[in-house]
């Protein structure tokens, strides 16, 4: 809080960190090596994030939570044993956090403003839970200020940002039909400012404190792609890595939860599995330390790290099913062109029974030769 | 836009768009071919007229030998391409997803791989039949815009269909909301081209069953 | 209605119907009804491809008939029916079809051609744009009665001769006979043996029958150039002389287009039944047959074959009857290829034959014929009309085959027992 005592502690590097918790020089070095292969990097690196690490002062972050479940967190907190995760948090000086931290109340707010001053342009801002901008932003409020106008004063200070979870990514569930809060993702509320979008409803642990280790690595933000979510984690689909592919390739699907086929571990698309058209490394780095993925589970993937997963049709119903109400429109439609049809109908039998009165009757006449 | 969005766009309105006027063309159409209809026939009857009718509906998806002789390339292309198309539509298992949820009818589907395999036979004999639109004689002369352009709308669902499901050329999403556009499209073009054949031409193989069979002779 | 295109168009429009709507959505152009036609695969053609022959017709369907095609019409983007398009089309509608509906039995979607290019001659004729040589037919059996000029007096004569000839009496306009036979210009000119045969066989068998002085040609022009008006004119004699007799059968001779005008086109031109049944002499032999009337003695030895008059089998409906009639005086009797109702036409119906302007393409054509019988290797062909006989003599002729052609009806009155 602004003393002697945290000033110190936050001018120590990481690997100064690392060594005070017992982390021998050979457990860095397999926690760098570690950190490498995440970031799909080459072995080459790894002296590279070595010194970084060494290096690096533990930076300064600030944690928003806005219009959100607290999942995210939860999901990022869930270990019981020591983990690459933790470390990774450990070595960030969590400024403002709002399950987290100790402090409440003006305490709190108080630290997060010192924390900006004190890291003006060098701070980390983090963000889950989307941001609701109508009718002045009212619907959601912390220390009596919008969501919208805290986002916007912090955001002025920061290097980066993190936008973790698909509600400050792509404003989740907040931003599904009919959106009536007016939620909107980060990006769509700051737009100069580098964006990173880890989503996932929640995101992966892993794929968080990854994007971590890149930034204090290379003290940039890793490669991204069309969605601003990093490439590393999200350039593979669910179906491209999951392992009941082949049993989609031959065509081999569940039809209900529970039958022969669903027991056999066969292909969830037909129960609603949007794999497919997900981007997340659910099918390779699993959850709960690799424990399992939905899938895995029996349960088709919900597609929680695209935009609006929520609007896509039901989660049990198949990717190929159209999302709105087609025996509806098929219904209208008929009725429309019977209706558009009978007056066609009603022209061309005029149209007839008129050519008929004015039948040209063939004589002998018109039998004159032309020649 | 991006292709989460593009997807999304083709999967929800666009497809209600397109069916709309998938279906308000057909029935306009149809309506308009029935309402026309066709004056009594006084002359004495040797034959019925439904059961040849509905026959011919059947025997004429057989062609007759003279002719497959005069012309086998242009028979087995349509043949090939027909069957094909039919399978890869009617007995894929996503394709069927699609069918149960808008027609509330479902039925086994085939072996995907098959499917795979008779869409890249579909896709050739499309191929081959473009070539022989544009070499033989009696069709580039018949031919026209409309043609060429059915052609392409019935050719881009399979090819896009196979390389979505193969995960080639663009991403998947992207792939896959060209696939449906790519069907979108032919469904807006139905009732406005010779696609119209898919329904008329059995009202078409019943009016000359019933009129060759009401004179004893079944076409 | 000034101009002929109006006329054409309006006419178009009348003619226009259910089927007709069905055939020309479903038309896919596949060029297969090419394949069946053979104007167009002795020629090599491509505008002998059946379905372009009613090209004038489907453009009125489109524009008129078609809510988008009405829309389209309206935006000026129609394609119209003109005065230069009916000439072009005159040839291709008159001169490369003779109705055969060869190109209605194949067509995959099941579009019935012929009876589109039948209606299509409607508006042509109403236009003025026909044949000068099927106009010149059509002018005299109007006027005269017969398109070959033919009056009773000729007959006459011809009925003269096969009294002679058989020493039996031909009757003429015997009140209350059952049955009342016409007769095509053709047979009288050409094959007045038809007139001697019938007399023969009718006699054995005990038929009760008469010739009319007032109504005795079969051959309808009306219906070859496509003229409801006219052929319904053409009819009417024929209903008037049946009615003045009151017969309860009309025969119709070894003419194919006569036949499909009497049996099948006549009451809908006309609008109202028949008093009396159209029977074909083929049919009516095949009746006699199987009562055990007619009986042969002796067989035709010679290898024949039979060609099928189109507009008797595939158009008419009399498939079986020349089969079974061939069987009692035939001993080596083989069928050609394509025998029955997809046999291919000689060629000269439906107008051809009266069409100056048609009669290269028309020996063109034969060569179809010529292929057929080619392979058959036969000496001998029979058949059950006057013009596919005469043309196909003159086919035979322009290429030197040695085969003669007889009349079926003649055939068997030649061995009758």
């Amino acid at each position: 809080m602004g003393s002697a005592l945290e000033q110190n502690l936050r001018a120590i590097t990481i690997a100064d960190r690392l060594r005070a918790e017992g982390i021998s020089r050979r457990g860095f070095l397999k926690f760098c090596a570690s950190t490498a292969s995440l970031m799909a990097l080459s072995p080459a690196m790894v002296p590279a994030i070595a010194r970084a690490l060494e290096n690096a002062r533990r930076p300064s972050v600030i944690w928003l939570s806005f219009q959100e479940c607290t999942g995210c967190t939860e999901s990022l907190t869930r270990s019981h044993s020591p983990s690459i995760e933790n470390l990774i948090l450990e070595q960030v000086s969590l400024d403002y956090h709002h399950t987290l931290q100790a402090a409440s109340g003006e305490a709190a707010e108080l630290a997060r403003e010192m924390a900006m001053q004190e890291n003006q342009g060098k701070y980390l801002l983090v963000v889950d839970g989307s941001i609701p901008v109508k009718d002045g932003g009212v619907y959601s409020t912390i220390a009596g200020i919008t969501n919208v106008d805290m986002l916007n004063e912090v955001a002025a200070g920061a290097a980066a940002i993190i936008a973790v979870g698909s509600c400050a990514a792509f404003g989740g569930i907040g931003h599904a039909r009919p959106n009536p809060t007016g939620a909107m993702p980060v990006s769509e509320i700051v737009t100069d400012k580098p964006i990173v979008n880890v989503s996932g409803c929640p995101p992966i642990p892993t794929v968080i404190t990854g994007v971590l280790a890149h930034f204090l690595t290379f003290n940039k933000l890793p490669e991204l792609d069309e969605l601003g979510r990093p490439l590393t984690f999200f350039g593979q689909s669910i179906h491209d890595r999951c392992y009941r592919r082949p049993f989609y390739d031959k065509g081999l699907f569940a039809e209900s939860f529970d039958d022969e086929g669903a027991r056999k571990g066969w292909c969830l698309y037909r129960l609603g599995c949007k794999g497919p058209a997900t981007y997340n490394a659910c099918a390779t780095t699993k959850w709960n330390q690799g424990t399992s993925f939905p899938i895995e589970a029996g349960h088709p993937c919900l597609g929680c790290a695209e935009p609006d997963f929520w609007d896509m049709g039901s989660f049990y119903r198949a990717l190929s099913i159209p999302t709105e109400d087609t025996t509806r429109t098929l219904v209208y439609g008929v009725g429309t062109g019977a209706v558009l049809g009978a007056a066609a109908a009603a022209m061309a039998r005029s149209r007839k029974s008129k050519a008929k009165a004015l039948h040209y009757k063939v004589s002998v006449s018109d039998l004159e030769e032309s020649s | 836009m991006t292709s989460v969005e593009f997807l999304a766009w083709v999967r929800g309105p666009m497809f209600q768009i397109a069916v709309a006027i998938f279906v308000v063309g057909v029935v306009i159409r149809l309506i308009e071919i029935f309402a026309l209809g066709r004056k009594a026939d006084l002359s004495k009857p040797r034959g019925g007229e439904t059961m040849p009718g509905i026959k011919t509906i059947v025997r004429r998806s057989i062609p007759d030998p003279g002719t497959f002789k005069r012309s086998p390339f242009t028979i087995v292309l349509g043949y090939l391409f027909h069957i094909g198309l039919f399978i890869t539509i009617l007995f894929f298992v996503p394709h069927i997803e699609l069918f149960h949820d808008v027609l509330g009818l479902q039925w086994p589907g085939l072996p995907t791989p098959l499917v795979d395999a008779v869409a890249i036979i579909s896709i050739f004999a499309m191929l081959a039949i473009l070539a022989n639109r544009l070499r033989n004689p009696v069709l580039r002369f018949l031919s026209n815009g409309e043609d060429y352009l059915v052609w392409a709308a019935t050719l881009l669902p399979l090819v896009t269909g196979y390389f979505a499901f193969h995960r080639m050329l663009f991403p998947y999403q992207t792939m896959l909301g060209l696939h449906i556009l790519s069907v979108e499209i032919l469904l807006i073009l139905f009732p406005f081209t010779k696609l119209m054949h898919f329904f008329t031409s059995f009202i078409a193989r019943w009016y000359n069953g019933a009129a060759f069979g009401r004179r004893g002779v079944q076409s | 209605m000034s101009s002929s295109e109006d006329r054409a168009v309006n006419a178009f429009r009348e003619q226009i119907d259910g089927p007709i709507a069905s055939y020309l959505s479903s038309c896919v152009h596949c060029g297969l009804c090419a394949h069946a036609c053979l104007f167009y695969t002795e020629t090599e053609d491509p505008r002998y491809t059946p379905i372009n022959k009613v090209e004038p017709l489907r453009r009125v369907w489109k524009s008129e008939y078609t809510f988008f095609g009405k829309l389209a019409s309206m935006l000026g983007l129609a394609k119209k029916v003109t005065d230069d398009l009916l000439k072009e089309w005159e040839p291709l509608i008159y001169d490369a079809c003779t109705l055969c509906g060869r190109c209605s039995m194949v067509c995959p979607v099941g579009n019935d051609i012929s009876y589109m290019i039948r209606k299509t001659r409607e508006g042509m004729v109403a236009a003025g744009y026909a044949p000068d040589g099927l106009k010149g037919a059509t002018q005299r059996a109007v006027t005269i009665g017969s398109p070959m000029g033919v009056k009773f007096p000729a007959l006459q004569v011809q009925i003269h001769n096969v009294e002679k000839e058989t020493g039996l009496r031909v009757p003429v306009d015997v009140h209350g006979a059952d049955y009342m036979a016409l007769l095509s210009s053709m047979e009288i000119m050409n094959f007045p043996e038809y007139i001697g045969a019938l007399v023969k066989i009718f006699d054995k068998a005990g038929v009760s029958w008469t010739l009319c002085s007032e109504a005795f040609e079969a051959t309808n022009s009306g219906m070859q150039i496509g003229s409801s008006d006219l052929e319904g004119e053409l009819l009417q004699r024929v209903v008037d002389g049946a009615e003045s007799l009151g017969v309860k059968y009309v025969i119709s001779p070894e003419c194919g287009h006569a036949y499909y005008a009497l049996r099948w086109e006549g009451p809908n031109v006309l609008g109202k039944k028949y008093p009396f049944q159209v029977i074909h002499i083929l049919e009516l032999l095949d009746q006699l047959r199987l009562k055990g009337k007619l009986k042969v003695e002796d067989k035709v030895d010679e290898k024949l074959t039979f060609h099928d008059p189109c507009q008797i089998v595939r158009k008419g409906g009399v498939v079986e009857e020349p089969r079974s009639l061939l069987s009692l005086v035939a001993s080596d009797f083989v069928e050609m290829e394509d025998a029955g109702v997809m046999n291919w036409c000689c060629g000269a119906g439906g107008g051809v034959s009266a069409n100056e302007r048609a009669q290269p393409l028309k020996l063109a054509a034969f060569k179809r014929k010529k292929s057929q019988l080619e392979a058959l290797g036969v000496g001998t062909m029979v058949t059950a009309c006057a013009n596919c006989r005469i043309n196909m003599e003159e086919g035979l002729e322009e290429n030197n085959m040695q085969i003669e052609v007889i009349g079926l009806t003649e055939t068997l009155a030649d061995h009758l027992a």
